[in-house]
């Protein structure tokens, strides 16, 4: 079972990008879950976002406290909030990070475990002119994981954007998921 | 649109007779009324009290058309309820039968414990008619003051003692807060101007959306008088401007009945024992404080009414 | 719209309950939203402004007025929903009582929500578990799927002629109704002969046959009114079964009066309601790996609470550990424990037995939680270890 635990800060869209993997998963014929941190959080305070994605019925309800992937949505977290705790020995690491994995572990002070980065914030920039580094960090964590196809995942954002915003918004996001999904660098 | 004594006679009663009201009591005479003025089946939601105990007594019942009683505080909110079922239900071609709804309950139900309930229903917009008997106590359980007791009335909750004479608070007026919802059609009754009050229940029937009737209902028990004297007591409110018969609709004031001359409230108190403790000089002070409030609150409505006073009258005490 | 495949959906719990509502087409919904079952009402207020439903949606002004209008709706001869959660639910206490007394099979969801003070808007059990004896049935699901299934479930129940009783289904708030998972929706055809129409036997709006509801019952009345109460819950486990069956057969999904997971042949069994339930099955799996006969009961239905059948499926087992996602201060353990304690009592041998309050206010149950349960079964049986009764779970301070 693939168990993501996703950091970034209230308003990011960490939830909507945690929730459209899981979606995307439900297009693959696959079992999932994904549900925030419920604290009080507020426009940005550091979240918590979880997704699980299963070949097998999910039966746990638990926050994920040993995550095989984390994903960092905001780069000024690192240092400020413990994202690598409890993550297990073959980890792996997705991080907004205008730098490459061996700059980020580094950064980070990681050991083992197999890490990615993408500039997340300059690809939200370019495609959508705005800094949301949801949807990038979606197409990483195709790229990451293996999860679920990029196809997938594209017609899953697609879906959901055109619904809320119309096929604009829908397209500069099928764009940033598809950019950041081809400049992830992984080691 | 007029009222009939004869046509009335005819109409089969809705609240039948074996009731177990006091001897005397108003609420009958003003369900009676009430019910003669709506020309469809009815659904009458009734918040505890009074009215609710003593005409429904398992396995028995006083009314002859659908009544549900369900909390104290909750009559409004049921009886919205059974208007949305009947909506719901007749838009689906469910329900052919056209029904008029009713809530009522006493001062206790609307003044207090019922006005939120009443205040979301009123918002709401749904087609039904509130009735309130102000009785102006909590009757039904032993006579306990409530919102709607006038100021220096003796209650089992505000007694006469050495130090407070009886309720120490005007009471609040209602009437004027259902004004604020701006529903089409609200108005204050008594049952000694039957004409008056049966007209008026006409028209809250006739109107598509929420209507309000705030009715005096004379309480044999709590205000302590004959029991043959419960109309004409009901008549000397009227007369002394206590319970001004107005209504608005859509807004307008319009104020039905001013008297010739407006009696001194001491013919409204003087036969009431909730009140005996006023008429000694030592409360002097406390019954012109009470005249006080009920000039300023005519003054008010004829004032939005648009109404000329017929004459000034002395706020003294005979 | 949510993603669809066939006819699964990726869901929130509190989506997919609207969902069901939604096929269900009630006649009259009347609900007041709170945290943290708001997104039930908003997404049904949705389909009421697309004309999807024929419903006439009451935005009351609070819960109070919510289940007092659906006891008026109900009384009409209406098919009537609420949903509610925590204080909600308590503010419609007074109400509760009086649509079972007056045999409205009003439907409604409740968001499992811990009750203040201190407020706290996550997920435990005190907010129904106070519920227990208000003469409602109620239904307690361990995740979205069985919460869509029930509500569609409870209006067939509720309304049935040997019970018209209103039934409360109840999930764990944020945990399931805020979680996305994956969804199997029966068609909406399918779900509409499934529960038929309401045919009230009587009803308010009948000018022909007028009738009187609500009354006062004086001594010489009240108890046989309630008395008749009591013997139409008894109808329930045959109802609810039977009901339970035909879903089975139409979905493939089969509910019983309660949920056993590995349970046959286990000595340590764990007792607890909705999605812990479910996230022990992991724990149970792990020691079953190391050879200890580990099980899981799972109450679905609290009320009526199917004792008998309960402590013969304990009956096995060494010892037994209830879970309570809720307190009963003072009392012979949670309300969970003091059914199931009192369900035992029948038993020629009765296991040992522990209860575990946890989860109190949303926190977390973690799997070392549950295997620290575990632990303590086996220390009870072998005669060592805590020998108290009630204990707590993940607090600080124990």
């Amino acid at each position: 079972m693939l168990e993501i635990r996703w950091h970034g800060r209230g308003g990011q869209g960490a939830v909507t990008a945690a929730k459209m993997l899981a979606a995307a998963a439900l297009r693959q014929g696959k079992q999932f879950q994904a549900f925030p941190e419920y604290g009080p959080e507020r426009r940005g305070a550091p979240v918590q976002v979880f997704t699980r994605i299963s070949d097998e019925p999910v039966r746990t309800f638990s926050y994920i406290t040993e995550p095989n992937m984390i994903v960092i949505l905001d780069p000024n977290l690192i240092g400020k909030v413990p994202v690598t705790d409890g993550l297990t020995e073959d980890g792996v690491v997705v991080a907004n990070f205008k730098g490459t994995p061996d700059e980020l572990r580094k950064t980070m002070g990681i050991k083992g475990r197999k890490l990615y980065t993408v500039d997340a914030t300059g690809v939200a920039m370019r495609t959508m002119g705005r800094a949301i580094t949801n949807t990038p960090m979606l197409g990483a964590v195709v790229r990451a994981s293996g999860a679920v196809t990029l196809d997938q995942a594209l017609e899953e954002v697609r879906h959901v954007f055109e619904d809320r915003f119309g096929p604009k918004v829908a397209e500069a996001n099928v764009e940033a998921v598809k950019v950041a999904y081809e400049e992830t660098q992984g080691e | 649109m007029s009222v009939n004594l004869k046509e009335l006679s005819l109409k089969q009663e809705t609240l039948a007779s074996g009731h177990r009201l006091c001897a005397g009591c108003g609420i009958g005479t003003i369900v009676r009324m009430l019910t003669h003025a709506c020309d469809y089946p009815l659904v009458v939601a009734n918040a505890t009290g009074c009215c609710e105990v003593s005409t429904t007594v398992y396995p028995y019942t006083a009314w002859r058309s659908s009544w549900i009683h369900n909390a104290f505080e909750n009559a409004s909110a049921t009886i919205s309820g059974v208007e949305a079922a009947y909506k719901s239900l007749r838009r689906q071609g469910k329900l052919d039968q056209e029904f008029r709804f009713m809530a009522i309950g006493g001062d206790g139900g609307t003044f207090d414990i019922g006005i939120q309930s009443l205040s979301g229903a009123l918002e709401r917009g749904h087609r039904f008619v509130y009735v309130c008997y102000d009785n102006e106590a909590y009757m039904n359980t032993g006579i306990q003051r409530s919102s709607a007791t006038p100021l220096g009335a003796n209650t089992t909750t505000s007694p006469v003692g050495k130090v407070i004479p009886g309720k120490s608070r005007n009471r609040k007026n209602l009437t004027e807060i259902v004004v604020g919802h701006r529903i089409p059609y609200i108005a204050q009754a008594s049952p000694s101007n039957w004409r008056d009050l049966i007209r008026k229940a006409r028209k809250a029937f006739e109107t598509d959306g929420p209507a309000f009737l705030n009715i005096l209902q004379p309480c044999v028990p709590g205000w302590r008088y004959e029991p043959n004297q419960s109309i004409e007591l009901a008549r000397r409110a009227v007369e002394t401007c206590y319970w001004p018969l107005y209504e608005v609709e859509n807004g307008e004031y319009k104020v039905n009945y001013q008297p010739k001359v407006k009696l001194p409230l001491t013919e409204f108190i003087k036969d009431q024992g909730r009140f005996s403790h006023l008429l000694r000089p030592a409360n002097a002070e406390v019954l012109a404080a009470l005249q006080a409030n009920i000039d300023r609150e005519w003054e008010l409505l004829l004032k939005r009414a648009g109404v000329a006073p017929k004459e000034a009258q002395p706020a003294a005490t005979t | 719209m949510a993603t669809k495949t066939a006819n699964r959906i990726a869901v929130t719990g509190n989506a997919g309950v609207a969902q069901a509502m939604r096929q269900i087409r009630p006649d009259v919904v009347a609900a007041y939203p709170i945290t943290p079952q708001s997104d039930v009402v908003e997404e049904f207020s949705t389909f009421v402004a697309e004309g999807t439903v024929p419903t006439e949606f009451l935005p009351v002004e609070s819960e109070h007025s919510a289940l007092s209008a659906c006891v008026g709706a109900s009384a009409a001869g209406a098919r009537v929903m609420t949903a509610t959660s925590s204080q909600g639910l308590a503010y419609m206490w007074e109400v509760l009582y009086i649509a079972a007394g007056n045999r409205c099979p009003i439907v409604m969801i409740n968001v499992n929500r811990a009750l203040s003070a201190p407020i706290n808007i996550h997920c435990d059990h005190s907010d129904s578990m106070g519920t227990l004896h208000s003469g409602w049935i109620q239904l307690y699901c361990k995740n979205a799927q069985e919460g869509y299934d029930s509500t569609i479930m409870a209006v067939r129940i509720a309304e049935h002629p040997d019970i018209q009783l209103p039934v409360m289904v109840c999930y764990d708030g944020f945990i399931v109704s805020h979680g996305i998972t994956s969804l199997e929706m029966v068609d909406d055809e399918e779900v509409a002969s499934f529960i038929g129409t309401r045919k009230p036997p009587y009803s308010l709006l009948d000018a022909e046959h007028p009738i009187s509801m609500g009354n006062l019952a004086f001594t010489d009345y009240y108890m046989e009114v309630k008395r008749q109460q009591a013997e139409a819950m008894r109808h329930a486990p045959r109802v609810i079964q039977e009901v339970q069956e035909e879903f089975g057969k139409l979905t493939g999904r089969h509910y019983g009066m309660f949920e056993t997971y590995r349970l046959d042949d286990a000595d340590f069994v764990l007792v607890a309601l909705n999605s812990t339930a479910s996230t022990s099955e992991i724990v149970v799996d792990e020691l079953r790996g190391k050879g200890v006969k580990a099980g899981i009961l799972r109450p679905r239905v609290m009320r009526p609470f199917p004792w008998q059948e309960i402590a013969q499926a304990l009956s096995r087992a060494s010892a037994v550990a209830v879970l309570d996602r809720a307190q009963s201060p003072g009392g012979n353990g949670g309300p969970l424990a003091i059914e199931v304690r009192s369900a035992l009592y029948e038993l020629e041998r009765r296991p040992r037995m522990i209860n575990g309050i946890y989860g109190l206010g949303g926190r977390d149950i973690l799997m070392s939680d549950i295997r620290s349960v575990y632990d303590r079964l086996q220390k009870l049986a072998e005669g060592r270890g805590p020998s108290e009764f009630e204990f707590y779970l993940g607090v600080r301070g124990d």
